[in-house]
């Protein structure tokens, strides 16, 4: 039964939301954007359980008196003051409130410095790919070089056929090699699925019994 | 002689004063009488009722709207051939139960269009349509009423004909060779090093005495990518158990946590090793994506992690976590169907799954034949729709240079 249950559930659930595709009619469609906003309630929940393994992971570790339990500090204090803040001060949730302060001072520029730190290890993932060690990576470097010097003014400068050069590399070997592996992850993504709906593939469920 | 002369003054002021309000309200008079407006066109100000109405336009259709949930009525027309769509405001589209009952507004459309979708049109119920043209000027030409119209819901799509005939294909191949497989015939499938590596790669954190780093992805439980990296988390794990080897999990979103560690937990007992299953090593991190990244790249930094897998979609935060990955001298194994964020995973990683790959690699690890026998199904597919896209390419490319007239399979692609 503790199998049955689901693989059951997950085949009506699934068969329905396969065959709504091809039922205009509003008793179905009702039924559909019905299910889809249960998902909200599910998610409120969901998000209990987040923050309760968050808590609990933290607790454990500073309950163990683990090596880096000082993060673990870090995380509940702000995880508290910000509840708190949330919670028992909702003015505070108004632009210019306590609240809006700490996340557009704290939370918004450590994100974006972490995005920042994209463009050095993009340098860095570059320098690695582009060593001409075999005829495929000294193809990527040619071809990188060349849409690089196509994205900019200099390019047309040196050569005024580079421009387009770019923009044959972008739309035809680029495009080709995107849609080849596009076709083989949208079959591959049906695959899973109606291997799911079916029962076939129960690793989803811890096992396969 | 001096008084004279401000009298005088005074008295032409005067005059010319009044010679000015007099031409002004000439002016006005005549800018506002019927043959001004008829030297400038831009100026409304008649009366609609002063001058003829303008020519109607004529209603040609009027019908349900194929293929969908009901209470929808398409309405075409022609404007009149004498009338300029310049001089037009717009189309007011009016329904009525009969032709001369009361009509109401059932919108409007702009004076370019012909057509007009009434998507409040009862159902089952016949209506009657007319079309008014209004112009700028305020006129208006009433069209005759069509009618009558019905408003259907349809039970099926027939747009979507198409997609069904290869859904229904895609399943009996999948079953069939589902089945092939459980009868014990041999089916091929072609090595996947990435995946092959796997085995080695749990080893060498063992070896090492350093824990295995998986992370799904940011996505959510809806994304088939999340799923199949819960696939693939389940034979990991099992690995893991039976090395005794630490397995961490941060995730990004609470509904995939709280299915991977149902997915470990129950992996670690199939392998014998209940026991060995923590709970927290599958936890909770934070659905931001910045934070995510900031909280794994510490976790690689303070436990260096012998090996990372990377499983399911990934956005921006794709090379930020590959290249910390790789500056800790973990092994790297990544899959994702994500195509911008492959050439990262393909840079910094040591093995990649790309795109559909990732979905087949709990078949792989597994070697269960059921499964493999799904891979073959979809392989099948595959090279069918292969063939279409080659039929579909030849006749795209004989329409262009002028061989055939009409792309022929061009529907073959099209759904509604």
């Amino acid at each position: 039964m503790r199998r049955q249950l689901p693989l059951a559930l997950c085949f009506i659930a699934g068969t329905f939301m396969a065959v709504q595709y091809f039922i205009p009619h509003p008793v179905v469609q009702d039924s559909y954007e019905r299910l889809l906003s249960w998902l909200q309630t599910l998610l409120a929940f969901a998000f209990l359980l987040g923050t309760v393994s968050l808590i609990r992971m933290h607790y454990h570790k500073i309950k163990n008196r683990a090596e880096d339990r000082g993060f673990s500090w870090v995380t509940l204090i702000g995880l508290a003051a910000m509840i708190g803040l949330g919670f028992f001060h909702p003015e505070h949730n108004a632009p210019g409130g306590w609240f809006d302060l700490v996340f557009q001072n704290v939370q918004v520029p450590v994100e974006a410095t972490m995005f920042s730190l994209l463009a050095f290890y993009i340098a860095s993932a570059a320098f690695r790919a582009f060593r001409a060690r075999t005829l495929e990576a000294t193809l990527l470097l040619v071809a990188a070089c060349i849409v690089m010097l196509g994205r900019v003014p200099l390019g047309d400068l040196i050569y005024e056929g580079i421009p387009s050069a770019t923009q044959w590399i972008l739309n035809v070997p680029n495009v080709a090699a995107k849609r080849g592996i596009m076709i083989g992850v949208g079959l591959g993504m049906m695959a899973t699925a109606l291997k799911i709906v079916l029962g076939i593939e129960r690793a989803w469920m811890g096992g396969r019994d | 002689m001096l008084a004279d002369m401000r009298a005088s003054t005074t008295g032409r002021r005067g005059a010319g004063f009044a010679a000015l309000v007099t031409l002004l309200t000439a002016a006005a008079l005549f800018l506002s009488s019927p043959a001004a407006l008829a030297q400038d066109g831009d100026q409304v100000a008649t009366p609609p009722d002063s001058l003829p109405p303008l020519t109607a336009p004529t209603i040609i259709e009027a019908f349900d709207t194929p293929n969908d949930r009901g209470n929808s009525i398409n309405i075409n027309w022609e404007p009149s051939p004498t009338l300029e769509a310049d001089k037009l405001e717009y189309y007011r589209v009016e329904r009525a139960p009969s032709p001369d009952g009361d009509f109401v507004l059932a919108g409007r459309s702009g004076p370019l269009q012909t057509s007009y979708r009434d998507s409040e049109a009862p159902n089952l119920e016949p209506v009657y349509y007319r079309v008014v043209a209004v112009g700028q000027d305020g006129r208006e030409g009433v069209s005759e009423s069509y009618g009558p119209v019905e408003a259907y819901t349809h039970w099926f799509n027939t747009d979507r004909i198409n997609v069904m005939i290869a859904v229904i294909f895609f399943v009996i191949a999948i079953v069939y060779f589902v089945n092939a497989a459980k009868t014990g015939k041999d089916l091929f499938i072609r090595r996947l090093a990435g995946l092959d590596e796997m085995d080695n790669a749990v080893g060498r954190a063992t070896e090492m005495g350093k824990p295995i780093l998986y992370i799904s992805g940011l996505s959510t439980i809806s994304d088939v990518a999340t799923i199949a990296a819960i696939n693939i988390l389940g034979e990991v794990a099992q690995k893991t158990a039976e090395y005794n080897t630490k397995l961490i999990v941060p995730c990004a979103d609470p509904i995939v946590m709280a299915v991977e560690q149902e997915v470990v937990r129950e992996a670690y007992a199939k392998a014998g090793r209940p026991d060995a299953y923590n709970e927290d090593d599958v936890f909770y991190l934070t659905r931001s994506q910045f934070a995510y990244v900031a909280g794994v790249n510490g976790i690689m930094v303070r436990q260096r992690p012998a090996t990372i897998l990377y499983m399911g979609m990934f956005f921006a935060e794709s090379l930020l976590l590959a290249e910390t990955g790789a500056s800790v001298g973990s092994i790297q194994i990544a899959g994702t169907d994500a195509v911008t964020q492959l050439p990262f995973f393909i840079t910094s990683c040591d093995y990649t799954l790309i795109g559909e790959e990732l979905y087949a690699a709990s078949a792989y690890l597994s070697r269960e034949p059921v499964l493999l026998g799904g891979l073959k199904g979809q392989d099948a597919v595959k090279f069918v729709a292969g063939v279409f896209l080659i039929i579909g390419v030849i006749s795209a490319t004989l329409v262009a240079a002028g061989v055939i007239d009409a792309d022929f399979a061009a529907s073959w692609f099209v759904t509604g």
